[in-house]
């Protein structure tokens, strides 16, 4: 009699519920870039999308135009990247047909801050930069948290190289640690010129950063795009 | 949070023409708390070779002690003054015998040749797996600023003064974007005649 008991104890213990996982979010890397000055703003990043130690394609830039003179740069989870810009499209272009004109920046701003509080327990896994003109035609961006908290500022790195590039802005935008200097108004070439020098540097030291930089200058004229090669190892 | 980041430092070495440069930042903390901020991080170790040791600050005061021994007694063994090559390995071997209980430092290594005057930086990991390179090493909780500022920084063949302005610069601005490191900055320059010493300030928040 015992021992068919302790038989049916061990049956139990050997089919013991097992817990099985799921990992909703992935890192897939890319960096964003955004610098605003007197008239105009900059917003680059880089077009290597990948996961781990492997590349899935080398020509995925990570910044999306949303208006005329408003461009959203967005990196971590592509998953939630591709989700987060499909909704706000489709937000604007609703904003668009109710209002009868294109949102503003500053709009897009407040509006993107909101769609990412509204996912505060469960976000999207984004970090997410906006460069345009203001509504003085002055040029402004502002970087947000995953859970939407924002600020508007005059320079701007997020991503995986951010701790690298963001010192370095620092220093050359915001002349910290300088004395001396007469702190002039950046130029549209000098702000150009520092964007690719720093992302250079970031694709030496940064797995996550290279292939190609997609420079969008943002003016009253509208967006102009340049690319620019990055080491591809 | 890892025990290397306890404590918070910066160090950074650069090599440039006929001279070497090393950084250090001052701070002494526990996690978020400051409680010095004049704590030494470089150590001489002969009169053109220092050491800097970043992580964990009690680890950093006995590496210091028991290196400045074996340093001694290999002095008087052989009765000429220690090779920056020779003292990174004996940095390495002594963190090596410590392989599974290691100390807490990931140590920096500037020094000149003392006949050939020959310009030399390595950095190692906590179990002493050394790094040579010919532009700049960096270490510490900031390591990630200081190889965005360095990549960028950094030409080869600078002049001690032009030298001294690219540590610093490089340094500072990256102690700045840490929260555990920084509170002022020693700065060491090398050269084959002379050793300059000067102590920054930088942000003190």
């Amino acid at each position: 009699m015992t021992s068919v008991l302790s038989h049916i104890n061990q049956e139990e213990s050997h089919y013991a519920p097992k817990q099985a996982y799921f990992n909703p979010y992935e890192q897939n890397g890319g960096t964003v870039l955004a610098v605003a000055g007197e008239d105009f703003s900059v917003i680059a990043s880089d077009t290597r999308l990948s996961q781990g130690f492997s590349i899935h394609t080398r020509d995925l830039p990570k910044t999306y135009k949303l208006t005329s003179s408003t461009v959203l740069g967005a990196c971590g989870f592509h998953g939630d990247v591709l989700t987060l810009t499909k909704i706000l499209q489709a937000r604007l272009k609703m904003y668009e047909h109710e209002h009868n004109k294109k949102m503003s920046t500053t709009a897009v701003a407040a509006m993107l801050s909101t769609m990412l509080y509204s996912r505060r327990f469960f976000p999207f896994y984004v970090y997410n930069i906006v460069a345009g003109l203001d509504d003085e035609g002055k040029g402004c961006v502002f970087s947000f948290d995953p859970v939407g908290s924002y600020e508007r500022e005059t320079y701007r790195a997020g991503g995986s190289a951010s701790a690298m590039l963001q010192p370095l802005l620092d220093n050359q935008i915001g002349f910290k640690n300088q004395q001396g200097v007469t702190k002039t108004p950046l130029s549209q070439e000098k702000a150009v010129k520092l964007v690719k020098d720093v992302f250079i540097s970031a694709a030496e030291r940064d797995i996550y950063t290279g292939d190609a930089i997609v420079l969008n200058l943002i003016t009253k004229d509208g967006v102009k795009v340049e690319t620019f090669p990055l080491r591809r190892d | 949070m890892s025990i290397m980041e306890y404590n918070g430092a910066a160090i950074v070495a650069m090599k440039g023409r006929d001279c070497v440069a090393i950084a250090a930042d001052r701070r002494f903390g526990v996690q978020a708390q400051t409680v010095s901020t004049n704590f030494q991080k470089i150590f001489e170790m002969g009169d053109r070779l220092y050491i800097g040791l970043p992580g964990l600050a009690t680890d950093v005061q006995t590496v210091s002690q028991r290196l400045h021994f074996r340093k001694n007694m290999y002095e008087l063994r052989e009765n000429r003054k220690i090779k920056p090559k020779t003292f990174m390995s004996m940095v390495s071997n002594l963190l090596y015998e410590r392989r599974f209980g290691p100390y807490f430092v990931e140590p920096v290594i500037a020094g000149l040749d003392p006949k050939t005057f020959e310009p030399y930086i390595a950095s190692m990991d906590l179990i002493g797996c050394p790094m040579i390179t010919d532009d700049f090493v960096v270490s510490g909780t900031c390591s990630e600023q200081m190889y965005g500022m360095c990549e960028s920084l950094w030409e080869p063949n600078m002049e001690p003064d032009d030298l001294f302005e690219t540590i610093s610069q490089a340094l500072l601005n990256s102690v700045d974007r840490d929260a555990v490191s920084g509170w002022g900055a020693v700065v060491h320059i090398i050269e084959k005649d002379k050793v300059t010493t000067k102590e920054l300030r930088g942000r003190m928040d």
